[in-house]
């Protein structure tokens, strides 16, 4: 499984409430969220974001409140996938567990600029700079995410291990 | 799965392996946890309850063990939180959920399980609320997660879990007179960072602890997360026993690290050295000393504000309510100034009334609010302007936490908050 897009680039800590502040937390719909999603920081960047685009992030991305608005806003948004430094731990399981693809990578997350066009092989952990022609390697996922990403999110790997669809 | 030989345990993987029916459990190893406690709130249960229902189950896993508190965006903020509201109240009914705490009921859901005694020294839980961490001040493994998180934990009465390294810190001394619990824990984030505990947990030791009071400890570890830990936990002593008794509703089981248990980093903290301590925007580790700001307010002039936040599941209860009125009492808060006082919890509320507290507060020029999160996460209750600054007792401080994007805040213990209230900049309290 890849996918391959723009590259939007953050810095360090990026905290859930600049990914969707809390006024907009009356609603958990992908689909509105998706409309605030970065709006403190980059108010372009909703407007922008398309379909399969890559968020790059510096270390600790995520931090802060563990709303799970704030994956879904990414995700809502049309991002295939967040490569970062270091995650911070709450963001880190929801991403999992919504089935937003995160990997971690400091050498991709440095390098990897605003603009560029990347392609990332989740099965291999290659990260592939097309625009500079340079190529990452991260981490294979622990197993046990492994699984929880391979079952579809956390739920739906419930479900299958109780043998439902 | 650990094949390896019993080893010395931190006091996190000792409760962590007892939960998850192994004898050892190593940093790094993924388990899976049975849960004695599971809670979310009005912003984050509606998400959760969507996913459950995805699962079919007809039943939660256990309803005596669930914890549902409406406290964000209430009362009622507005129509879409009134809805969110509704959800949660409604899956409350239908599963018989007895920790459901409605409005004149509820509290700070932080403040308020530990007043209902619903978490005990011991247990495993797991919060849709990240400073769920607030509970290791009772000794038992606590920490934040998302919805999904906790519909599956509603659903299973398990989480899986990531074992975590610790770093231990050893206090020494005790807290000179004008110095609490949060200016511990914004000394420790401003020393560590915010990611300086990512991943791991924060186990407080020493001789120190003793004095601390138990409202300290919930400050304290309170603001783990924002260290970027997993969880921040309390021995046991002599102080937690006595908040327990008459309070407790089960049983507590009471585990000690090992005295050979190995820490990722030892770090020593002398409490009687520890200043007043302020976050600057926009992060919480962008500390400074009340002796620096002073310093800069010489060279650069004060720091005026204009709002004060005394209150949140971070620094709401009793104690910080006394602490705050010592400063507010027979004075007046600087004009201009809004002084905003969230009691966290209706007994909080009471007990501050019955001893005068709410009169002086209210003789000074301040409000006060009924219990809620309000303006700590810019739901409602006391929401910044652009260019306005506030000093708030809550616990985080990014870029538009309390309203629009060019308002600054900085977080402070109550005595620094009151102080300031009454001078209308960044005050110290040693000098109130």
């Amino acid at each position: 499984m890849s996918t391959s897009g723009r590259a939007f680039k953050f810095g360090d800590n990026i905290d859930t409430d600049v990914i969707i502040p809390a006024r907009y937390l009356s609603t958990a719909d992908p689909e509105i969220l998706a409309k605030y999603c970065m709006i403190d920081i980059d108010d372009t960047f909703a407007g922008k974001v398309q379909k399969g685009d890559i968020m790059i992030g510096g270390r600790n991305f995520g931090c802060g409140s563990s709303r799970e608005h704030a994956p879904i806003a990414i995700k809502g948004a049309g991002v295939s996938c967040v490569i970062a430094e270091t995650f911070a731990r709450i963001f880190y399981r929801n991403a999992f567990n919504i089935g937003l693809p995160i990997i971690e990578c400091a050498e991709a997350a440095r390098k990897i600029a605003d603009g560029d066009e990347i392609r990332v092989d989740f099965e291999s952990g290659k990260i592939e700079n097309i625009t500079k022609g340079e190529t990452y390697q991260a981490q294979p996922l622990p197993p046990f995410m492994r699984d929880i990403i391979d079952g579809g999110g956390l739920i739906a790997s419930i479900k299958k291990s109780r043998g439902e669809a | 799965m650990s094949t390896q030989a019993k080893q010395p345990m931190t006091m996190t993987q000792k409760i962590l392996a007892a939960h998850a029916g192994k004898d050892f459990v190593a940093p790094g190893e993924f388990i899976q946890a049975k849960l004695d406690l599971v809670l979310g709130n009005d912003i984050t249960a509606p998400p959760a309850i969507k996913e459950f229902t995805k699962l079919g189950q007809p039943a939660v896993f256990d309803n005596k063990r669930i914890a549902l508190v409406p406290d964000h965006f209430t009362p009622n903020k507005d129509i879409q939180s009134a809805e969110q509201c509704r959800q949660m109240r409604v899956f409350a009914h239908d599963q018989s959920i007895e920790n459901y705490f409605e409005i004149g009921e509820m509290g700070i859901e932080h403040a308020l399980l530990p007043e209902k005694g619903l978490v005990v020294p011991g247990d495993v839980v797991i919060g849709a609320d990240s400073h769920t961490c607030t509970y290791g001040a009772l000794g038992a493994f606590s920490t934040g997660i998302g919805s999904t998180d906790m519909a599956a934990g509603m659903a299973t009465g398990l989480c899986w879990f990531r074992v975590p390294e610790a770093i231990q810190f050893v206090l020494k001394g005790k807290l000179s007179e004008h110095v609490s619990g949060k200016d511990v824990i914004l000394h420790i984030i401003g020393k560590i960072g915010v990611d300086g505990a990512r991943y791991q947990s924060m186990e407080f030791v020493g001789e120190g602890v003793a004095s601390l009071t138990m409202d300290d400890r919930f400050t304290i570890a309170n603001m783990a997360i924002e260290a970027g830990a997993k969880n921040g936990i309390f021995p046991v002593d002599e102080r937690t026993k006595a908040y327990l008794e008459n309070r407790g509703k089960r049983p507590s089981v009471i585990f000690e690290a090992d005295q050979d248990a190995v820490y990722a980093q030892v770090i020593e903290i002398d409490l009687a050295a520890i200043r007043p301590t302020v976050s600057f925007p926009h992060s919480p580790d962008n500390t400074r000393t009340i002796d620096e700001i002073e310093r800069m307010e010489q060279e650069k002039g004060a720091i005026t504000i204009d709002q004060v936040v005394i209150g949140s599941c971070t620094n709401g209860r009793l104690d910080d309510l006394r602490i705050a009125a010592r400063y507010l009492k027979g004075k007046k808060v600087a004009k201009g100034v809004r002084v905003i006082i969230f009691p966290a919890t209706q007994k909080i509320y009471l007990d501050a009334l019955r001893e005068g507290l709410i009169e002086i507060f209210i003789e000074a020029g301040a409000i006060v609010s009924t219990p809620t999160c309000g303006p700590c996460l810019g739901g409602h209750m006391g929401i910044l302007a652009k260019g306005e600054r506030a000093v708030a007792t809550t616990n985080r401080n990014f870029i538009g936490r309390m309203g629009h994007t060019e308002s600054e805040i900085y977080l402070a213990s109550p005595a620094v908050a009151a102080a300031s209230a009454v001078a209308g900049k960044i005050a110290n309290p040693e000098r109130a």
